[in-house]
């Protein structure tokens, strides 16, 4: 029990351990401190997740239940790393080129960004991993409970508590929180790896050190050790080469498709160099992980009990020699095997699931939504915690559903054996331009099913009825799932293998050959095949002049080109060229980017730039940002154009109110003018009358009285000048004040008449209507000087032989109207319009006046709430004054 | 000898005082009250002088200076714009089109006098 507890706490320290490191390396990279984060050697490290719990106990039971086999596993991923170093630089180029996120990924994005490859990937990926998460869920248990049993007491505890549950649930808290912290495509997750290279040096360390216990603490050197593995059976039993080779592809296969493996070889990748020191490195962990196995399962199976677990050889013979402590770091080695694979695999798949399952839903459901951006950010981030959860659980059910049981065993093969039917597509992907989609597809589904059907089915509980496996479908012999075409007696194991990848890969060539490539998918072919004819390092852009002109055209068009020439010349200038086009270096590049995503986004910007210089395509996240950044800068210049709108019309209203002004402050010094000239007029036959008079010389008696009258005459125009103006001025401005009297209409035409003076005149004035006599409200004395105006106008104006003035009163619609018309001749058309104009005179002067007559009249028509206007084509000069009958209306 | 002036002018109380200062004074006097056929007035009476006004019917002053300046006969004339505008603006347009001499009305008579004799003297 106390054993038990300790062993809870110190993995529970370890954990927190992972915790720090993670935190603090993500702290280090986030600060930019984290240049060692970025070292060769870390890499190598986390390369390791390939070893999982599977290989550090499995490896033991599995040589010791088939000898040296278990070597194959190691051997496939040293060959790869070896061998086709320079295939695994391709995948790393394009995978940092093309900003590829997962395995479905570069598949999709070779293929055309097919979502239904990607999809089928992601899902066969899915069906392939979650066995194995489940396996290493599982050997976190059988560990738990290999410690439980040597610890009376210990059983209890542990069936009372679900140690899968806690453990999947605390990988994904561990992964959610230091697998989805930022967003960005080429995003790296500096903790996760740091953790991983942690627990990379901690399994090592755990099974070294076990070794190093059995071969000298127990056999007692490396002599008495051989001597061991010579009597054991394992040295003896004989190599199958069909299968050496079959497993040896397998695994190297493997590791060129899994999920976690491409996480950490590619996507997590900092540096391609890092690629030189793994290649050496990565074998050399391989090897000293697989050095000790064959001594501990030799020890093993001569120490332990007949019918022990031998997966669990690395744990329990430690702790039957009372070595607790090594146990423990033993315990740690495989608990470190575990979670790191788990945490890869969930970070892999879960970004899978999320691009190519969550959000393309997402995406269709919210179609024309008004999402912004940072709802999509947040939606993805969501997407992949979700996923990172389902995944877990996923991996946690299928270990409660299948019980836990031995078969889980042989989960990791069959596991390889799934993911290895991305080969054809990946590896066709990246070499062959040939390749297209429909081959890809056809492939995948054909290796996919056929590995179902053989291997996954028959593997695992009762997914066959046992008929089937025995006679085939339906009895049709050939059809056998272990036996396909009636080949038999080869291991189920290679036979699926041989039978899902041969058929996978035939098809793949074949449907690739019969199909046609769509454009986007032939661009993409090239980009990937000739990967490396088009950049020559993907950290930094790379080309010519050419390219420089074509990078002044684009920008020229989002710049204009008077910002951009100077930006160009200063930087070809800075790099000591003259002219206009700079060298593209990545200084020139990264500023232009800058320069160009003030006006357009960083991604649309680095989009452009990645266009011309060729070196990188644009990724699904790329454009999202893109998208994003269009819409923003959409609504940006909607209100832009909103507020141009709003300034034009404020513009406008201005303008017209300037204008309204000018106009206004010319008609005042022309009318200020007009007002100068005819108070001047009189005032100088005044001024020049009174010195004749004053100097008395020359003078005739009469013309004494007569320009005496002459100055009394005009100094009387003066005085009704005046009158006029400030009678004008008061109406205008609505000073006046109106003595509204009750009055008959016919009244007020007479008192007109009779203040016209036109008993003395010869103008005869004639007086018609029926409606004379009717009532009104309104300023009599006002009505009066517009009718007396009128009357007298007739007088000075009417130029005919035996001139007449008519008055005739109506009443239409409401209104009584009055209308003046004589018999003279009339105002001339173009004239008509003006007369009621300030200071209008049609002719000259001789009739007096100053012409403001008129004016006034209008004036007091409009206080009076009437209208005064001309009536053309009445014969003479006709004037109709218009008044509202019920004229109980105050003015004011 | 008596020097002929000629009062272009259409206020008739203006004229009789011009006329009555300028006889007094021992001018020979002519008079006409529009603008229409001044040119041709002022051509065909051949004065001394021309006292002309400004805004008279029919045609402006100015017009009338600037055709009577184009004329080879009275390109040299002496004119006085007498005028009852009095701005500075309208002392240049006065100038421009030729003017000898620029009066605002009211006038005092013996000013009008002196520019009289002054312009006939040079």
């Amino acid at each position: 029990m106390a054993t038990l507890n300790i062993l809870i706490a110190v993995c529970l320290t370890y954990v927190a351990l992972l915790f720090a490191v993670a935190f603090m390396a993500e702290r280090a990279a986030l600060q930019g401190r984290g240049n060692w984060l970025r070292s060769p050697w870390i890499y190598t490290l986390s390369l390791s997740v390939y070893c999982t719990a599977w290989t550090f106990y499995g490896a033991v039971g599995y040589a010791a239940r088939s000898g040296l086999e278990y070597v194959t596993i190691y051997l496939g991923p040293s060959l790869v790393m070896v061998g086709w170093w320079w295939a695994l630089r391709k995948m790393v180029r394009i995978g940092r080129t093309q900003r590829i996120t997962s395995v479905a990924d570069l598949i999709s994005s070779r293929y055309g960004k097919s979502g239904l490859l990607a999809v089928c990937v992601t899902l066969l990926a899915v069906i392939g991993i979650t066995p194995y998460i489940s396996l290493q869920l599982q050997s976190v248990t059988l560990s738990f409970s290999s410690f439980a049993t040597s610890d009376p007491g210990g059983i209890a505890l542990m069936e009372s508590h679900d140690t899968a549950l806690w453990v999947a649930i605390g990988l994904a808290l561990f992964t959610i929180l230091f697998g989805t912290r930022n967003l960005d495509a080429n995003e790296r997750h500096h903790g996760v790896v740091m953790a991983i290279a942690v627990e990379a040096v901690v399994k090592l360390c755990a099974l070294i050190a076990v070794g190093v216990f059995v071969v000298w603490g127990v056999a007692g050197g490396i002599g008495p050790m051989m001597e061991r593995i010579d009597a054991s059976e394992i040295g003896t039993w004989q190599m199958d080469g069909g299968r050496w080779v079959g497993l040896t592809f397998l695994s190297a296969a493997a590791f060129l498709t899994l999920p976690r493996m491409f996480q950490v070889l590619v996507v997590e990748n900092e540096d391609e160099r890092h690629l030189r020191t793994a290649a050496w490195a990565f074998p050399t962990y391989l090897m000293l992980m697989s050095l000790f196995v064959v001594p501990i399962a030799v020890v093993g199976l001569d120490l332990m009990p007949a019918g022990s677990n031998p997966d669990q050889f690395v744990l329990t013979v430690p702790l039957t020699q009372g070595q607790e402590g090594l146990a423990m770091l033993s315990f740690l080695g495989g608990f470190s095997s575990a979670t790191s694979m788990v945490i890869v695999a969930a970070i892999a798949l879960s970004t899978m699931v999320s691009n190519h399952i969550v959000m393309p839903i997402f995406l269709r459901l919210t179609q024309g939504g008004a999402g912004g951006p940072s709802d999509v950010r947040h939606v993805v981030i969501m997407a992949r915690r979700l996923s990172i959860g389902l995944v877990l659980a996923l991996g946690y059910l299928y270990y409660k559903i299948s019980g836990g049981g031995t078969a889980l065993a042989a989960i990791g093969l069959v596991s390889f054996a799934g993911l290895a039917q991305l080969l054809p597509a990946m590896m066709g992907g990246i070499f062959w331009r040939g390749a297209t989609r429909n081959g890809a597809f056809a492939g995948l589904v054909v290796g996919f099913v056929l590995w179902t059907y053989c291997l996954l089915l028959p593997q695992f509980g009762n997914g066959l009825p046992p008929s089937v496996l025995e006679q085939g479908p339906w009895g049709i012999g050939w059809l056998r799932p272990q036996a396909l075409f009636g080949i038999e007696g080869v291991d189920p194991l290679l036979h699926a293998v041989m039978w899902s990848l041969s058929l996978n890969t035939a098809f793949f060539i074949l449907v690739s050959l019969v199909s046609f490539p769509s454009p986007l998918e032939r661009l993409q072919g090239a980009q990937f095949v000739n990967i490396f004819e088009r950049s020559g390092n993907p950290q930094s852009w790379k080309g010519g002049i050419a390219q420089s002109e074509d990078l002044m055209i684009m920008a020229q068009r989002i710049l204009g080109p008077a910002e951009v020439q100077a930006f160009f010349q200063s930087e070809a200038a800075r790099q000591g060229l003259a002219g206009f086009l700079p060298e593209p270096s990545p200084d020139f590049l990264a500023r232009l980017e800058r320069e160009l995503s003030g006006a357009v986004g960083g991604a649309t910007a680095h989009a452009m730039v990645a266009q011309i210089m060729g070196a990188a395509s644009v990724s699904v996240e790329d454009l999202l940002a893109v998208a994003d950044e269009t819409a923003q800068m959409m609504e940006y210049s909607s209100q832009l154009e909103a507020k141009s709108n709003e300034l034009t019309r404020t513009a406008r209203q201005l303008r017209a109110a300037n204008d309204k002004l000018t106009q206004l402050s010319v008609q005042k010094d022309a009318f200020l003018s007009q007002i100068s000239h005819e108070l001047r007029t009189p005032m100088t036959s005044i001024r020049a009358f009174s010195e004749i008079l004053r100097d008395a010389e020359g003078l005739k008696p009469e013309d004494l009285t007569r320009y005496a009258s002459i100055i009394h005459a005009e100094a009387i125009r003066l005085t009704r000048l005046l009158d006029d103006l400030l009678d004008l001025s008061v109406l205008e401005n609505g000073q006046v004040s109106l003595n509204l009297r009750d009055g008959r209409l016919s009244d007020v035409i007479a008192h007109a008449i009779a203040a016209a003076g036109s008993d003395m005149h010869p103008l005869r004035v004639r007086r018609v209507g029926p409606a004379e006599g009717i009532f009104l409200t309104t300023d009599l004395d006002r009505l009066a000087q517009v009718f007396i105006n009128l009357i007298a106008n007739a007088q000075k104006y009417c130029d005919a032989p035996r001139p007449e003035l008519t008055i005739a009163v109506t009443r239409r619609e409401g209104r009584i109207l009055v209308d003046f018309i004589d018999n003279g001749a009339g105002i001339p058309p173009e004239s008509q319009g003006m007369i009621f104009e300030k200071f209008y005179r049609i002719s000259d002067r001789q009739a007096g006046g100053a012409g403001l007559g008129l004016a006034i009249c209008r004036e007091i028509m409009d206080r009076l709430g009437g209208t005064l206007g001309y009536l053309p084509g009445q014969g003479g000069a006709a004037f109709r004054v218009s008044l509202p009958v019920a004229q109980r209306m105050a003015a004011q | 000898m008596t020097k002929r002036v000629l009062i272009i002018e259409d206020e008739p109380n203006i004229i009789e005082a011009i006329s009555f200062i300028l006889s007094r004074d021992g001018w020979s006097v002519d008079t006409h009250s529009n603008g229409h056929d001044a040119v041709a007035v002022v051509l065909m009476r051949a004065p001394d002088l021309v006292i002309l006004d400004v805004m008279l019917p029919g045609r402006s002053g100015y017009d009338i200076l600037t055709d009577l300046r184009a004329q080879p006969e009275t390109r040299d004339l002496p004119v006085l714009i007498l005028t009852a505008r009095g701005q500075a603006r309208d002392r240049e347009l006065a100038e421009k089109a030729g003017a000898s001499h620029f009066m605002t009305k009211p006038f005092s008579n013996a000013d009008v006098i002196e520019a009289l004799n002054a312009l006939v003297a040079q």
